[in-house]
């Protein structure tokens, strides 16, 4: 008997050894793995754009950003709160179930489950209907201009796979319920899921029957998560991967020299530091905060030699800014990212005008494991705040310690990149940064710091709701217009996002991050 | 004996009970999942809604006592990050990193033990002060800088061997194997030798000392006196009760490799318990870490048993007392 076994699994394994693998195939990896297969349990980009590999979203983003049709041909607007989609004809699951509206409204009601973890995702919509096989209305809780941005992070999954499968409500984990969906996956997009195990690898597969016209010539994904950087670098060396993404900036140089292709362009990601605008300071109880004082974020600003940083610490590849969000972003201003002249002598003079001619004490916090080179820049700036006398308490932590205590506001000045992600759009920093945090609003969720102008307040209101897309485009660009002119913000640079890969690869980077292998050709 | 077992079991509850207490008292310094788990942009409610659901909004001491309810229930919880069981995730790991420790002690007894004997009976030979020296390297240096070593010369430089991931494994009974196939030996060579280093170094040094005692005490000198053959001083006498505290010291540093392999999995990317270990860190995934250090107690616990009963084969003396 056990020899038996032993002899059927060697076969198994011998039979596995020698399935040919025809056509291109393409090995990559990243720093860390999918956390599930189930596109509502989580709200993970890197896990999202895994998925859209398999599945497809009503609408999605070109080669430009820019949002097109995709499981959707068509839309209209019926009513400011009733959006009107007209479902694509023809596509066919991965099982070969045929597309209809059905699907779509079961997808949108999974997703808007309670027990969803991703709904935020959708935060509008209040519920899809059917209104014939090929038509969905989305019935949302009022005028809202962002829904196509939301949507294009939507996947939509099929309704009678998930009843088959038991999925139809998503994974539970208050309750503990894990769903079929969660290993498993049934989409309409460019490749199938072949096979999926955790820490070791993601196997796609191409889809012949996808309903787009392919732009890549590949038959076969690997997706191999490296966590440590030496290992993965020299998996790219030793030819056991194709193309890793992102590429550890310290290494870029090494694998060119070494013939591997490295692309890199400024990402959507503004690193800036915020400020404390509460009345007093942490590291100063019972005085006036200075930082209140415009005069002093912007001799804050002036002191920060961001060519230096630039050129030192992100070794040429960032791209500095004065602007709270990146050029490719709506609302970005080019004639408004004018960046400050780095001028130490004006910086102290501000302060004696404010009334701190000894400068004053602040604390610095940021993580040291988060951005890239985050720890080294805040270093680098501490010292330079300390030549126009303000007396900096650095302290670096990692992210899991270090962004709760910055969400609780228990920070003085504190690093923090925005990326706009997933919505790419301005309004993603005016409701989230710039206005007041109130209980009871979707505003200020990531403004801890007591930062409150009700200017902020009112065109985060009005944009919200804009369905003029120039409107509301001035009045994102006014809110950007007014975080810079009052300092309330001190922007760096936008980050690179940097890829490597054998050169018999062609890959379109994005500001995003994201990897799009529909894009993908292997020569 | 039976006495002895269940006191022994008795003492593991306990000791798991202060593992998990201490640990639950430490999560909260780890940081906050809800933060690490929600979007970027998430608003307050949605996290206080997640915080919810995750049973984060209760005390420490209540989401403790929840804990062990479930645990009493045989129920080790479901991630917060991927939403699965977490003894389906500790299961899908186990294998992997059982193997690895297994081929990474027999290398380290099986290299350990000669190498110790040898430096023990030829002490001043000029390869003894060999092995000595390179021991002290394998003494001091870091896994990590070694792992990154083997993989720049095995498989950057040579090509011989893959550099990360444990090759093509089997499915045999649900045990996902890597020793039937041959990808699956050859991942397995460069972590293993990198697991094992230490060990090694660790064991032959021990056996040395306590072979150079052996070799100088009465019973060796009488059997020497008595004219008995050298081999079966040198293997029969002395190395055998050399072996006692190798045993030992073997013992808890198979325990000790099997809950701090963490360093040797996150550089050669393979897939066993400490890189589940180190990523649930990451993400604050508190049920993962939870049961992952009371497996770790419940591991030395069980392994300090085992050991306690090779004793008494290895060493006759100790069969007619109890345990």
């Amino acid at each position: 008997m056990k020899l038996h076994l032993l002899a059927f699994t060697l076969f198994a394994g011998a039979t596995a050894l020698a399935t040919p693998t025809l056509g291109k195939t393409l090995k990559w990896s990243s720093q860390g793995d999918i956390v599930t297969m189930d596109p509502y349990a989580h709200t993970e980009s890197f896990t999202s754009n895994m998925q859209h590999h398999i599945y497809d979203p009503l609408v999605r983003r070109n080669k430009q950003l820019e949002i097109e049709p995709a499981l959707a041909t068509s839309w209209t607007i019926v009513e400011p709160n009733r959006w009107r989609f007209k479902i694509r004809q023809g596509v066919k699951f991965h099982n070969g179930d045929v597309l209809s509206a059905d699907d779509v409204v079961a997808s949108i009601t999974r997703l808007l489950d309670p027990t969803s973890r991703a709904k935020g995702n959708l935060p509008a919509v209040e519920k899809a209907e059917k209104v014939d096989d090929q038509t969905v209305d989305l019935v949302l809780k009022g005028p809202y201009p962002l829904l196509l941005n939301d949507l294009s992070g939507i996947f939509i999954m099929s309704k009678k796979w998930m009843e088959a499968n038991n999925a139809l409500k998503p994974g539970n984990t208050t309750t503990g319920v894990t769903t079929f969906a969660s290993t498993n996956a049934n989409g309409t997009g460019p490749f199938k899921l072949e096979s999926y195990k955790p820490d070791v690898g993601t196997t796609l597969v191409v889809n012949p029957d996808w309903w787009d016209k392919p732009q890549h010539n590949l038959t076969r994904i690997e997706f191999k998560p490296i966590k440590s950087d030496a290992t993965r670098v020299a998996a790219l060396l030793s030819g056991e991967i194709d193309m890793m993404a992102p590429a550890p900036l310290q290494d870029l140089q090494r694998m060119s020299g070494a013939g591997m292709k490295v692309v890199e362009e400024p990402s959507l990601r503004v690193i800036f530091l915020g400020v404390n605008m509460r009345p007093e300071l942490l590291a100063m109880p019972g005085q006036k905060n200075p930082m209140l004082d415009k005069r002093v974020r912007q001799a804050m600003w002036q002191a920060i030699d961001l060519d230096t940083i630039q050129k030192r610490v992100m070794r040429g590849k960032s791209r500095n800014i004065a602007l709270m969000v990146a050029p490719p972003v709506p609302g970005y201003d080019a004639s408004l990212d004018v960046l400050p002249k780095y001028d130490p002598d004006a910086a102290k003079k501000l302060l004696a005008d404010a009334g701190y001619p000894n400068g004053f004490k602040t604390k610095l916090d940021c993580p040291n494991d988060r951005y890239i080179a985050d720890e080294q820049i805040c270093v680098a700036i501490a010292a330079m705040w300390k030549k126009v006398g303000i007396d900096v308490d650095l302290k670096t932590e990692s992210r899991a310690t270090y962004f709760p205590r910055q969400d609780k506001g228990e920070t003085d000045a504190y690093m923090l990149g925005w990326a706009t992600l997933p919505p790419m759009d301005s309004y993603s920093v005016l409701s989230a940064i710039f206005a007041t945090r109130k209980q009871g609003t979707a505003f200020g969720g990531n403004n801890p710091n007591g930062l409150s102008d009700p200017r902020f307040d009112d065109l985060a209101t009005k944009a919200g709701v804009e369905l003029d897309e120039k409107k509301r485009r001035a009045m994102l660009t006014e809110a950007l217009k007014i975080a810079k002119d009052e300092v309330y913000f001190l922007p760096l640079h936008q980050q690179p996002v940097a890829w490597a890969m054998k050169t018999n690869v062609e890959l379109p980077q994005f500001p995003d991050e994201y990897v799009r292998l529909w894009f993908a050709k292997v020569n | 004996m039976i006495r002895a077992l269940t006191s022994r079991l008795i003492q593991a509850v306990l000791v798991m009970l202060v593992v998990t207490g201490c640990a639950f008292l430490m999560f909260r310094y780890v940081g906050d999942p809800v933060r690490v788990l929600s979007r970027e942009d998430a608003t307050q409610e949605e996290k206080a809604e997640l915080a919810r659901n995750l049973g984060l909004d209760q005390p420490v001491p209540i989401q403790y006592a929840r804990f062990l309810k479930r645990i009493v229930s045989g129920d080790l919880g479901v991630s917060f990050r991927n939403q699965r069981p977490v003894s389906a995730l500790l299961a899908e790991r186990l294998p992997a990193t059982l193997e690895l420790v297994f081929v990474a002690t027999l290398l380290a007894l099986s290299m350990g033990i000669p190498l110790g004997v040898y430096c023990a009976l030829k002490p001043d030979s000029f390869l003894a002060r060999i092995i000595q020296a390179i021991s002290l390297i394998g003494v001091s240096m870091p896994t990590f800088v070694t792992g990154i070593l083997l993989i720049l010369i095995f498989a950057v430089s040579l090509g011989w061997l893959p550099s990360f991931g444990r090759g093509q494994t089997v499915n045999v009974l649900g045990w996902q194997t890597g020793f039937l196939t041959s990808s699956g030996w050859r991942a397995l060579i460069l972590p293993s030798i990198t697991l094992a280093l230490y060990q090694t170094t660790l064991i032959m040094r021990l056996v040395r000392s306590e072979m150079i005692d052996a070799l100088s005490s009465d019973y060796v000198r009488y059997a020497k006196a008595r004219g008995l053959p050298s081999s079966y001083i040198h293997f029969k006498l002395a190395l055998r009760n050399a072996l006692m505290p190798v045993i030992t010291v073997t013992g808890l540093q198979i325990g000790a490799l099997i809950a701090f392999a963490i360093v040797t999995e996150t550089v050669f990317q393979w897939p066993g318990m400490g890189l589940l270990f180190i990523q649930s860190v990451s993400f604050v995934d508190i049920p993962v870490m939870a049961a992952y250090l009371l497996f770790v107690g419940l591991l030395f616990v069980a392994i300090n048993m085992v050991v306690d009963l090779i004793y008494v084969i290895v060493d006759p003396r100790l069969r007619t007392r109890s345990l």
